[in-house]
């Protein structure tokens, strides 16, 4: 018996090779995390950062109480956040389907020109918050609920499509192939074959979207783009935290039922 | 009833209210409350006849984009935004494993597990831009409270799936650990860690990727970053110089992801 039965022969979990290369990337990511720090944090004015639990004392002083006579003045805003999440949802969902089934493998017509501007369409969309998007549209059409709804629509474009398309690709081939074999043509196919398949993904899918519109839509007036982020805009501008405090509450409550909405409505499609 | 007068009488059949009464009661207070909502829009449309002629220039400045005149600007903006990413997710990471492993019922005792999903909860149902503001009320304007704004955000987002991960994990595998007479810390590093790292780094790399596009957007209320970069273009009107910002952004995200892929797959 040799090498097998040598005492000091330890089971390492990995190769040295392999823990040298771990080492390093570690090593790596530590150095790049502090190099970043030190750029960030070169402007930064230390004394405004060592001053800030008096600063947000003070400030806790002054958001509480809430105001809350203001709500009064809320209800219209709010109703206009709800209908720029809704309307907006809509114009995303009807503009995503047709992008969604450019996008799915199965489903577009051509695989090496069309495919990749219905990707781009929804990257793009994806990538810019709605918040950026109402920045952009309120420069471009005014201020007022249209830029909110156009933006929260342009935005949940990216959203809808790209999950849907996923759905569209995962469809089950028997059935088209079934519906194929029946001689119908390739609306038919569509319609019988691949809509009844994804039409409750869809659902979720906007419902989902729906109550990310919401939570979104509640800030879109931070830029002027309707809604009861006006409200807020209005409220930090003149420094009255009492009403800040109270639309933040108003906010988180409709995040919150606008939330439970949406499990509820999903859990009864699903 | 013959097979055809049966094939022709044939309806599809509703896939989501049988019932017929309440279809239509729901479609008739859809179409009320479309009415209603559709109504309290106001457009005024001699600005928005205006403002297409711009909305065009804006489309022109996206085809045309122009990376020189403001490239202080925006490379400034850029590595505001890119170093607050990055150390942000990093920071955030390190906050919420402890808070993540806190947080899943089957590790942690009952008050701890209580405390760790109220700092869960509270971080999720607060958006960035509401916490931004916070900060930059308390800690003056620039992307130090971008970078805070981020890191409490990740919190939330990381923690919690953390902790479904790890509720999920295979308790045999746990069992078998601390059937050794493994110590807690142990079990948590034998027997659950490597069942989740392939999902925590997914989730970190994940999370690098919205910290990245939320980091365009608190630039807005003055948290740093290129979103503040972009506001001031847009308000100028230099649409081509927004146009490229936007380009930036598209690439660094679509970049992003493609690369997340990669290690995912590596990882997993």
């Amino acid at each position: 018996m040799s090498a097998s039965t040598t005492t000091d022969a330890v089971w390492r979990h990995r190769t040295p090779l392999a823990r040298l290369a771990l080492w390093a990337g570690w090593l790596a990511l530590v150095a790049l995390s502090v190099w970043c720090w030190q750029l960030m944090t070169a402007d930064t004015i230390w004394a405004f950062v060592a001053d800030a639990p008096r600063q947000a004392a003070d400030l806790g002083r002054r958001m509480i109480p809430p105001r809350w006579s203001y709500l009064d003045q809320l209800w219209l805003p709010l109703w206009d956040t709800l209908n720029i999440a809704t309307l907006g949802t809509l114009t995303g969902v009807v503009l995503a389907v047709p992008v969604a089934f450019l996008a799915a493998r199965n489903t577009t017509p051509s695989v090496l020109f069309v495919r990749p501007v219905a990707l781009f369409i929804i990257v793009a969309s994806r990538s810019i918050n709605s918040l950026i998007w109402a920045l952009l549209l309120v420069s471009i059409i005014g201020p007022g609920i249209l830029a909110g709804i156009v933006a929260i629509g342009l935005r949940s474009i990216g959203f809808v499509a790209k999950l849907l398309y996923e759905a569209i690709e995962e469809t089950d081939v028997v059935q088209i192939e079934a519906i194929t074999a029946t001689g119908a043509s390739r609306a038919q196919v569509l319609d019988y074959g691949i809509v009844p398949q994804v039409l409750p993904a869809f659902a979720g899918i906007s419902v989902f979207r729906w109550d990310i519109n919401i939570r979104e839509s509640t800030i879109l007036g931070l830029v002027g783009a309707g809604g009861i982020g006006v409200q807020l805009q209005a409220s930090l501008n003149t420094l009255a935290w009492p009403q800040v405090t109270l639309i933040f509450i108003v906010i988180l409550a409709s995040v919150v039922i606008s939330e439970w909405v949406s499990a509820k409505v999903r859990h009864a499609i699903i | 009833m013959t097979v055809d007068a049966r094939a022709a009488n044939w309806r599809r059949p509703p896939i989501f209210i049988q019932r017929r009464w309440l279809r239509w009661v729901l479609g008739i207070a859809a179409v009320l409350y479309l009415a209603a909502a559709i109504s309290t829009v106001e457009v005024n449309w001699t600005r928005v006849a205006e403002g297409l002629e711009r909305g065009w220039r804006f489309v022109q400045g996206f085809l045309t984009p122009d990376f020189v005149t403001r490239w202080r600007d925006i490379s400034q903006g850029l590595l505001e935004s890119l170093t607050m990413t990055l150390t942000s997710t990093v920071a955030g990471v390190l906050l919420s494993i402890p808070i993540g492993v806190g947080a899943a019922r089957n590790l942690a005792p009952a008050p701890v597990y209580f405390v760790c999903r109220t700092i869960v909860a509270v971080s999720r149902s607060l958006q960035e831009i509401i916490i931004a503001i916070l900060f930059v009320a308390m800690f003056g304007f620039g992307p130090f409270a971008g970078f805070l704004t981020l890191s409490f955000a990740t919190i939330g987002f990381l923690a919690k799936l953390l902790a479904e991960a790890i509720e999920d994990i295979d308790e045999t595998q746990a069992e078998a650990v601390r059937s050794t007479g493994a110590s807690w810390l142990q079990l948590v590093n034998y027997g659950v860690q490597p069942q989740v790292m392939p999902r925590l780094v997914g989730l970190c790399l994940y999370r690098l990727d919205i910290n990245f596009r939320e980091s365009a957007v608190i630039g807005i209320v003055g948290a740093g970053g290129i979103g503040a970069t972009l506001n001031t273009a847009i308000d100028r009107y230099e649409f081509d110089s927004a146009g490229a910002i936007l380009l930036i952004i598209i690439v660094i995200v679509m970049a992003a992801e493609y690369t997340s892929g990669l290690v995912r797959r590596a990882f997993s």
